[in-house]
C-alpha cells in the first residue's frame, strides 16, 4: 500500500471538526468517490473527529490518499491522548454511550467505511483507523 | 543620552522635508505592482499620514526616556497607529503594505543620521541601532492592531451570520418552516431551537416543517439535536415534519444507525407542505377555467 499524500489536521475545538470534514470531503473528491460514499466517509470523520475533541481532549486527524493494487482510497487515523476506552466491545456496541449522546457514533462510523481499526486502553489514548476504498473500474 | 536623542528629534525637524521625499522614493519603489494597478495607492494620502507620523514620532524622541512604544510616552503613537491601521484595513490594503508603510522609513532616516552623524562613528552606531529597534516595534505594533482589527470583522460577521442563517418563516395558518443550512454546530443549533420554540407560541403554529436540504453532514450529534428540537416542539403542541433528506443522506442515516421512527420524514419541502395543509384541513385544487 502507497501513500501518495499525507496530511494532519489538528482537533482541538469545535471549528476543528469542520475544518476535519471539508478536509476530508475535499479529498474525497478528489479521488473522486461517488455522492454516497463522499457522504458516509465525512460523517465517519465527523463522528470520530467529534469524539477526539469531546472524549479524548483534543488530538489530531492524519488524512492520507493511499493506493492499493487497482484502487485508491483515504485512509483517516484519529488520535488523542485521553482517557482511553476501557472495554472496546462494549463501546463498539449500538446505543452505547458515556456523553448522553446517541451511542451511534462508533459503530455507526464502521459501518460507513470499508476498513475500521480501533485501538485504545484505558490511560492510553485511543486511535482509530478508517479505510474508504475507491474501486477503480476496468472497461 | 537624552540631549543625544533630542539630537536625532532635531534632525528629523529640520530636514522633514528630504525625509518624506526620500520616504515616498522608497515607498514607491517597495511597492508591489498590484498596488499601484488597482489605484489604492494615493501620494497626497501618503504624505499626510508620513508627515503626521514624523510629526508624533519627533514628539516622542524629544520626551523619551525610554525607547519602548509599550510605555505613556508612545500613548499618541500608539493611537496614530491604530487608527492609521483601521484605515488601512478599511481601504483593503493587506497587512504587508499596512507594515511597509513604517518600514520604508527607515532607509530615509538612516542615511540622513549616516550624513549628519558622520563624524561621530560611535555616536552613529549606537544611534541608528536605537532607531532600527523603535521603527520594528512601530512596525509590529501597526501589524498587530491590523490583524486585531480583522478579528473583530471576523468576530462580527459570525454573530451577524448566526442572525442570518435561523429564519423561520410562516407558510400557512399554522404552518412554520425552518430551513437549515449549512453546519449545525451546538451554538448555532441552540439559536435555532430556540427561534423554533419562540416562532411556535407566538403563532400558535401545530406544524413546523424543518427543511435539512441545505445541511451537507448529518452525523449523530446533528441528529440528536434535530430529535430534541421536534420533541420539544411537540411538548409545546406541535408536530415537526422532517424534509429534505437527500439519498446519500438516507443511505448514511441507514448504516449510521439514526432512526426517526415516529417522525414523518419527506424527500422535499414540497411535499411535507402538501403534508401539512392535508393535516391542517386544507384541500389545494386547480381551477376550472370554464370558458
Amino acid at each position: 500500500m502507497d501513500v501518495l499524500r499525507a496530511r494532519e489536521v489538528p482537533l482541538t475545538s469545535e471549528y476543528d471538526i469542520a475544518r476535519a470534514r471539508q478536509m476530508v470531503r475535499a479529498w474525497a473528491l478528489e479521488i473522486s468517490l461517488g455522492l454516497v460514499d463522499q457522504t458516509k466517509i465525512v460523517t465517519a470523520a465527523s463522528e470520530l473527529a467529534r469524539n477526539t475533541v469531546v472524549h479524548g481532549g483534543g488530538g489530531a486527524m492524519f488524512l492520507e490518499l493511499i493506493s492499493s493494487e487497482q484502487r485508491k482510497g483515504l485512509r483517516l487515523t484519529f488520535k488523542d491522548n485521553g482517557p482511553g476506552i476501557p472495554d472496546i466491545q462494549v463501546a463498539m456496541e449500538d446505543g452505547y454511550t458515556t456523553g448522553g449522546g446517541l451511542g451511534l457514533g462508533l459503530s455507526g462510523a464502521k459501518r460507513l467505511v470499508n476498513e475500521f481499526v480501533i485501538k485504545s486502553a484505558e490511560g492510553e489514548g485511543t486511535e482509530v483507523i478508517l479505510i474508504k476504498w475507491k474501486l477503480v473500474t476496468h472497461d | 543620552m537624552k540631549r543625544q536623542k533630542n539630537l536625532v528629534a532635531t534632525m528629523i525637524i529640520e530636514h522633514e522635508g528630504e525625509l518624506l521625499i526620500d520616504w515616498l522614493e522608497e515607498r514607491s519603489r517597495r511597492n508591489t505592482n498590484l498596488m499601484f494597478n488597482s489605484g489604492l495607492f494615493n501620494k497626497e494620502e501618503f504624505e499626510r499620514q508620513a508627515s503626521d507620523l514624523l510629526k508624533i514620532f519627533t514628539k516622542g524622541l524629544k520626551e523619551d526616556t525610554v525607547l519602548d512604544i509599550a510605555t505613556d510616552e508612545w500613548a499618541e503613537m500608539r493611537d496614530y497607529l491604530s487608527e492609521l491601521s483601521n484605515d488601512k484595513a478599511a481601504k483593503g490594503y493587506s497587512a504587508t503594505e499596512t507594515a511597509i508603510f513604517v518600514f520604508t522609513l527607515k532607509k530615509p532616516l538612516f542615511k540622513l543620521l549616516s550624513r549628519e552623524i558622520q563624524a561621530h562613528p560611535e555616536q552613529l552606531t549606537n544611534d541608528v541601532w536605537e532607531i532600527t529597534a523603535l521603527i520594528d516595534q512601530l512596525g509590529l505594533y501597526i501589524t498587530e492592531r491590523f490583524i486585531k482589527n480583522r478579528e473583530e470583522i471576523i468576530a462580527r460577521q459570525q454573530d451577524e451570520m448566526l442572525e442570518l442563517s435561523t429564519p423561520v418563516v410562516k407558510l400557512w395558518e399554522g404552518i412554520l418552516v425552518l430551513p437549515l443550512i449549512g453546519t449545525l454546530d451546538s451554538t448555532r443549533t441552540q439559536i435555532v431551537l430556540e427561534s423554533l420554540l419562540e416562532k411556535i407560541a407566538a403563532t400558535g403554529s401545530n406544524i413546523a416543517i424543518i427543511d435539512i436540504t441545505g445541511v451537507s453532514v448529518i452525523d449523530t450529534l446533528v441528529a440528536q439535536y434535530l430529535l430534541k428540537a421536534v420533541t420539544a416542539a411537540r411538548l409545546m403542541g406541535a408536530e415537526c415534519i422532517i424534509s429534505g433528506i437527500s439519498p446519500q443522506i438516507a443511505q448514511t442515516m441507514v448504516q449510521l444507525g439514526v432512526r426517526f421512527t415516529d417522525v414523518s420524514t419527506k424527500a422535499n419541502l414540497s411535499d411535507a407542505f402538501a403534508e401539512a395543509l392535508k393535516r391542517s384541513g386544507v384541500v389545494v385544487t386547480k381551477r376550472q377555467e370554464s370558458f
